[in-house]
């Protein structure tokens, strides 16, 4: 096993513990956006994609399937934060307090 | 720029990511959040656009961003709060595409031409080709049953779990030849294999189990994209993708125990389909009487009393009716009456979703209440109002050791002083169980469509 592999299962497991942590902390009543907002973040697939498209491949086909994937990731990143921020913007307290 | 360098910029990206889900912990800082969460998305693409082996196809970039963003933007914007369920599944099916995606092209450009991939790359490849495509071709029988494109309804036929087993052991099969043999057909065959068995994993579970499916699929995507990270060696990828991975894992296990099944019973046993038939006999059997009362009876009856609490459900969203909801509430708050709202875990289609209609329709977030907060409340209720919900107030989950629901914690409406449901006919709920509680002396039925009952009892309370 390479030490670059244990490093990366090292940081794995410990996003995974903070997950964990940092999400039980998040009430009920904002599980959907917790859900479009995560689905927003797995849209960092769009790293991958540019750099998959932007290392030089042979023939037209790899260019066509790097394409789709930027296109999948983009619309992954761009709809599921503004779709979470639209959701957010709803969540408002009684508008007689102010505070 | 290098990569090493190219990853200690990408912290700002992961500690935007923690800080983004940290912030959602309250509905007044979720918002700034988000932004946060946004602007380290967008950091991250432009580190990686400077990336010294990023060279070329600039102009595809540009013009895939544009066109993502264009597709991200519309959906995003046009899609209505009641379709939020079928709107997330379907960008967490693209996220775990492009995962695939990424993982055959690397295969390719790499190590297609070194002509040898080693054991570790080899199976985060293969992780992340089947497990995204899983969730790619998953996510959208998920969107096509919630956009009633395909039956809600589970669709079985024999020797389906058995046939379903196969195609999964077929597509690790077909993934590790490829990684032996270094072929990019095998790994393509691969994907092609493990769609189809994404396509069959989700058509046997119905609609009302939705939000475990959609919470695992998004887990799903985010372990992709996680084994992506491996592929890329990319610690920003291995961190965002754990997160969702985890926090997908968090709320599957959430939505089955509000559910009290196990996680397999509801992925495995098609639940609705079974009961149907043994449901109709049973409502056959002890069919007790049903009182039926007009609009002015129940409007009466709401105008007068001191507490009313509204029990929300998937049919709320079906009609569309969150904002007639939220108008007869006001109506009786005017008139003094203490109104709240009580929401069951897994009311609706995915997790939080009657929240999130309710907030489109300005209901205040503190008045809504979790089933623990509100259940020891219903014994000092005058009435419940159920718009649209069956299984979750069903007492027989409570009383009826034989029922399929039985142990699944519900609101306990049948312990409020009246009870009004407002449904269209009798016909049973999803899991097709009969509801004791439509036979209860204190229950009165409203047959309607959830709006056009809430209209007429916004009119009918006006002129009480």
């Amino acid at each position: 096993m390479s030490y670059q592999l244990v490093t990366e299962l090292t940081i794995l497991v410990l996003a995974a513990f903070v997950g964990f942590e940092v999400i039980s902390k998040v009430p009920t009543l904002l599980h959907t956006p917790l859900m479009s907002g995560t689905n927003a973040i797995h849209g960092i697939v769009i790293v991958g994609a540019i750099i998959v498209m932007g290392t030089p491949h042979p023939g037209l086909f790899m260019r066509v399937l790097s394409f789709i994937a930027v296109v999948l990731a983009t619309a992954n990143v761009v709809g599921g934060f503004v779709v979470t921020d639209r959701m957010l913007e709803m969540f408002k307290k009684r508008p007689d307090e102010t505070s | 720029m290098s990569t090493t360098t190219a990853n200690l910029l990408y912290l700002v990206t992961i500690v935007a990511f923690i800080l983004a889900l940290r912030f959602l912990s309250s509905p007044r800082h979720a918002r700034l959040g988000v932004q946060i969460g946004a602007a380290g998305m967008i950091w991250a693409i432009i580190v990686t656009l400077a990336l010294e082996e990023v060279v070329t196809g600039f102009w595809w970039m540009a013009a895939g961003m544009a066109i993502g963003t264009v597709i991200g933007v519309v959906g995003a914007k046009k899609v209505k709060m009641t379709a939020m369920p079928q709107m997330v599944a379907l960008f967490n099916g693209v996220g775990g595409g492009a995962a695939a995606l990424v993982a055959l092209i690397e295969f390719h450009g790499v190590w297609a031409n070194i002509g040898d991939v080693g054991v570790e790359s080899g199976i985060s490849t293969v992780f992340s080709a089947l497990v995204g495509s899983i969730s790619f071709a998953g996510s959208l029988v998920a969107f096509g049953k919630l956009q009633d494109l395909i039956s809600g309804r589970p669709i079985t036929y024999p020797g389906q779990q058995v046939g379903n087993a196969l195609l999964f052991a077929v597509s690790i099969l077909l993934g590790a030849l490829a990684m032996t043999s270094v072929s990019f057909w095998l790994l393509a065959a691969a994907i092609v294999a493990a769609s189809v068995f994404g396509v069959v994993f989700v058509l046997p579970i119905g609609g009302a189990d939705m939000p475990v499916v959609i919470s695992l699929l998004n887990a799903f995507t985010g372990l992709a994209a996680a084994a992506t990270g491996f592929v890329l060696h990319s610690n920003v990828l291995i961190v965002s993708g754990m997160l969702v991975g985890a926090s997908g894992t968090l709320l599957t296990t959430l939505m089955a125990r509000a559910m009290n099944r196990s996680i397999a019973n509801v992925l495995f046993g098609a639940f609705g389909k079974i009961d149907t038939a043994a449901a109709a006999a049973a409502a056959g059997a002890d069919g007790g009487t049903v009182r039926s009362a007009t609009a002015d009876d129940v409007a009466v009856m709401l105008a007068y009393a001191r507490r009313v609490v509204f029990v929300p459900g998937y049919g709320l969203a079906v009609a569309q009716a969150q904002h007639d909801v939220r108008n007869l509430a006001e109506l009786l708050e005017e008139k003094g009456v203490d109104v709240k709202y009580a929401i069951h875990p897994v009311a609706g289609r995915m997790p939080g979703h009657m929240n999130v209609l309710l907030a489109e329709a300005n209901v205040p977030y503190d008045e809504l209440f979790e089933m623990e907060q509100i259940n020891p409340e219903f014994p000092q209720t005058d009435v419940s109002v159920i718009v649209g919900a069956n299984d979750v107030v069903n007492p027989a989950a409570r009383n009826q050791p034989g029922s399929p629901i039985y142990g699944m914690p519900i609101l306990d409406v049948d312990k409020s002083q009246n009870v009004v449901v407002i449904k269209r006919s009798m016909s049973p709920g999803f899991a097709g169980i009969d509801n004791p509680l439509f036979y209860d002396p204190k229950t009165v039925m409203l047959f309607d469509d959830a709006k056009a009952a809430m209209e007429k009892l916004i009119a009918a309370v006006k002129s009480v």
